[in-house]
């Protein structure tokens, strides 16, 4: 298969007015992925699956990633008037990166043999613009995988023909595999063989003082 | 009594759970349609043995109009543990993914892992886990004729037949590993132990008169005329929706496509022994079964081929960590053809000692994709024998 | 009875058993469980029925599909809370005398699985169990000595007095609240009746 930098340009060449990114991998020997504009996903996923050179008609998984909002803290030095003379104070500003829930696709070749290549697609937000288009018109593996992806991470698919939940069920209202998920607290104490230790080697130990 | 109206194994769904208070399969609610047509949920506990799968099923007298599987009832949040966990941690987990064929499943995370983390692993390892993960496609495809031949009304013998070859393979998991069936035998660049002294003496042995187990099956099934009556013809999947619809494995061999990971992506080194690959000509249950048999004795031929040349040496390389296994923030999938099909795992790691995504390729899912598109047009006796013939295991399936 | 003449009797082909102990060995011996695997247990519980380890000795042989037939429920693998509802709906499906192993950690007590969402965290958080077989999986071996247990266990059952069994007692419940899933858990989270959660004993 061509190296991804090729494959980057003829696809821009194919299809006028798409942004791809190529995303690097930290991991050596691993492929780097490209990214896609929502608007031309489905046009580059077809190119891929038609050309000569790929034919890529094989999507082997469909993954949704959270990357929730990245808070980052800085101190900076700012000027203040205070009784008529300038002086320097130390205050936190926060800036704050707005997060992203992410499509990753993995293509591979039947015919030819080779793969993978990377696909990937991010959403506006992760609260208002969860949407992104389906590709489950051209890649029938994809039906179950995205219908996963909406019901764990909340992305809207679309075009999917049939966008239900998929492993949990209809009235659930979460999206587990989000960050920021709390789970239901129904975790009671249960005791067991070892609490019986820790408490006879606790009378070996003088007892903590108490503060007044 | 509570839920009078409410029939467990193939009954009247009354308010379909998991599909929703709402959710008909029937598009039209005109009365001729309604008179005509029956819903009903086959599952979530039901004789076929494959777990705790539903299938909504609507039928025109006895034949299939449309079917939706409906999933989840065995979703045990193996990814979002896997994200609290450490690397290593989640090596027992992913027995539990597929539960009959827990040494794939380790392999597969090991080389995921080891893709991500560039480790190397020594010869005699590779080789161990060809042995164990070839040893593991016998029993595998033996099991599953068995609960086939279940599934079509074979109560019990043929499976008892495939159980107790699978004992004398689980004798020898119990040997190495420790366990039966949940092995977590692999580690990242190596195995976890050796094999203990006389394994591979006793494994020959288990490899010299396994031929003879697949001739008395072979002779048992292959002219069988129930089976042919029953099998042929019946769930025909073509290439072109197998390809399009990620179907991999067997089921995809059957069809006729060439495509087996082992050949494919060259790991481990499954390069230094001459197999063949077995394809299917109609795509229909007949072929799925009987590719199983004759995979069957390619694994025999590599498992020969591999006990011969097994070198001596160590089996876990001695400069991996792997106390505070921290990888170095990137993504790897690394896939192997499981006796199954394709099993992949995609990992992205953050720098940290657990996984910032941590995903499992659902092989079972994805084959269940074209579950509708085999049944319809079939009879309801057809569905199970479709659903047999694909193979799942709903540890996969849920996650 | 004196034993003299229970051996006295026996040569002349007369028998001498309590109707209680009658009754009871022929439960026990028979005793037909509800072909009902959740995940991995299940197929140790399959290979305990095969042909080497061979449940069919203790007359547990035919997993019958329906659970109006059964008279136990080996709860074999993880409950999770989409299918606990249809767990609790069998189990009232079935006529008394009805009893329940929880097979496998999961089924005890979640498992490895306990943190998961979706997990419940033991199938004693709604149903009455009888017996619980620790593993993960438990090897049919130890299938096989749980059963036992159950079968010492319905042996020790009395038909009169206050020891009696709860299917032999009126007012006694037989069937259990079903769970309904609710927006994101099940509601109730346990059946009060049947499960109360401890209270926590060492000093923190």
């Amino acid at each position: 298969m061509e190296s991804i930098e090729q494959i980057k340009l003829r696809i821009e060449q194919a299809i006028p007015g798409v942004i791809l990114e190529i995303i690097a991998n930290g991991s050596p020997g691993n492929p780097a992925s490209i990214r896609v504009d929502p608007e031309h996903a489905l046009a580059v996923a077809r190119f891929l699956k038609d050309d000569g050179q790929l034919r890529l008609d094989y999507a082997s998984n469909v993954t949704g990633v959270d990357w929730p909002d990245k808070v980052a803290q800085q101190t900076v030095k700012v000027l203040k008037m205070v009784d008529g003379v300038e002086k320097e104070f130390d205050a936190k500003v926060e800036t704050r990166e707005p997060g992203f829930l992410e499509a990753v696709y993995h293509l591979y070749s039947m015919e030819l043999k080779h793969g993978p290549l990377v696909l990937r697609m991010r959403t506006g937000d992760r609260a208002g613009q969860t949407h992104l288009p389906s590709l489950t018109p051209l890649y029938r593996s994809a039906d179950f995988q995205e219908r996963e992806i909406y019901d764990l991470y909340g992305i809207i698919f679309d075009g999917h023909p049939d966008l239900r939940r998929l492993l949990m069920w209809e009235g659930f209202e979460d999206h587990p595999m989000r960050k920021d998920y709390a789970e239901p607290d129904d975790y009671e104490f249960e005791p067991t063989a070892h609490n019986q230790v820790l408490a006879k080697a606790r009378r070996h130990y003088p007892p903590k003082a108490s503060n007044g | 009594m509570a839920d009078i109206g409410m029939e467990s194994a193939v009954g009247i769904s009354a308010a379909g759970d998991g599909a929703g208070p709402g959710y008909r399969l029937l598009a039209k609610e005109s009365p001729e349609e309604e008179g005509r047509f029956l819903e009903i949920s086959m599952g979530p506990q039901h004789p076929s043995t494959h777990g705790v799968f539903r299938m909504d099923v609507l039928l025109d007298g006895e034949t299939v109009v449309r079917l939706k599987p409906v999933f989840g009832y065995l979703h045990r949040n193996h990814e979002k543990i896997a994200e609290g966990t450490t690397y290593l941690g989640s090596m027992p987990y992913t027995d539990r993914l597929d539960y009959f064929n827990s040494m794939t499943n380790n392999w597969a995370y090991a080389l995921a892992v080891e893709k991500l983390a560039g480790i190397s692993v020594p010869e005699r390892a590779e080789y161990i886990r060809v042995i164990t993960a070839e040893m593991t496609r016998l029993q595998n495809h033996a099991t599953l004729m068995g609960f086939l031949l279940q599934d079509l009304g074979a109560m019990g013998t043929p499976l008892m037949y495939a159980f107790r070859e699978r004992e004398k393979i689980l004798d020898l998991f119990e040997a190495v590993s420790g366990s039966r069936m949940m092995c977590n035998y692999m580690r990242f660049g190596g195995c976890r132990v050796d094999l203990p002294s006389g394994w591979l003496e006793e494994t020959v042995r288990l490899v010299d008169e396994f031929p003879g187990f697949l001739d008395e099956f072979e002779a048992l099934l292959a002219e069988n005329e129930i089976l042919m009556a029953r099998l042929q013809g019946v769930g025909v999947l073509s290439a072109a929706l197998a390809v399009n619809a990620g179907v991999t494995g067997p089921m995809l061999r059957a069809s006729g496509v060439n495509y087996d990971i082992r050949k494919v992506d060259h790991y481990g080194i499954y390069d230094r022994f001459k197999f063949r690959v077995p394809l299917g000509a109609h795509g229909d249950c007949y072929d799925r079964l009987m590719l199983r048999l004759l995979e069957m004795r390619e694994s025999i031929k590599i498992l020969k081929q591999a006990l011969k040349q097994i070198p001596s040496g160590p089996v876990i390389d001695p400069k991996v960590k792997i106390r505070n296994f921290k990888p170095k923030p990137g993504e790897a999938y690394g896939r192997i053809e499981g006796p199954k099909w394709e099993l992949g795992f995609y990992l992205m790691s953050d720098g940290s000692a657990s996984p910032y995504r941590y995903r499992v390729r659902p092989p079972s899912l994805i084959n269940l994709t074209v579950l509708e598109d085999l049944c319809i047009g079939q009879k309801v006796a057809d569905v199970v024998v479709i659903l047999g013939s694909v193979d799942i295991v709903l540890g996969e399936v849920d996650r | 009875m004196d034993e003299r003449l229970r051996s006295e009797l026996s040569r002349q082909g007369v028998v001498a058993i309590k109707l209680e102990t009658l009754y009871n060995w022929g439960r026990k011996n028979s005793l037909w469980p509800l072909g009902f695997g959740l995940a991995c247990c299940a197929i140790e519980m399959i290979a305990a029925s095969m042909a080497r380890f061979d449940l069919s000795r203790f007359g547990a042989e035919v997993f019958r599909p329906s659970p109006r037939q059964a008279d136990l429920m080996i709860v074999a693998g993880t409950v999770t809370k989409k299918m606990a509802p249809q767990v609790v709906r069998l189990y009232n499906q079935m006529p008394e005398p009805k009893y329940v192993i929880a097979m496998g950690a999961c089924a005890i007590s979640g498992g490895p699985f306990k943190q998961g969402y979706n997990v419940l965290k033991g199938i004693d958080r709604y149903l009455p169990v009888d017996v619980h077989i620790p593993g993960c999986p438990p090897k049919p071996e130890a299938v096989i000595q749980g059963l036992m247990l159950l079968q010492d266990l319905i042996d020790g059952q009395k038909l009169t007095g206050p020891g009696r069994p709860r299917f032999l007692k009126k007012g006694e419940p037989s069937d259990f609240e079903v769970p309904i899933e609710g927006a994101h858990d099940l509601v109730p989270p346990y059946n009060a009746a049947v499960w109360r959660p401890c209270k926590i004993t060492i000093d923190e």
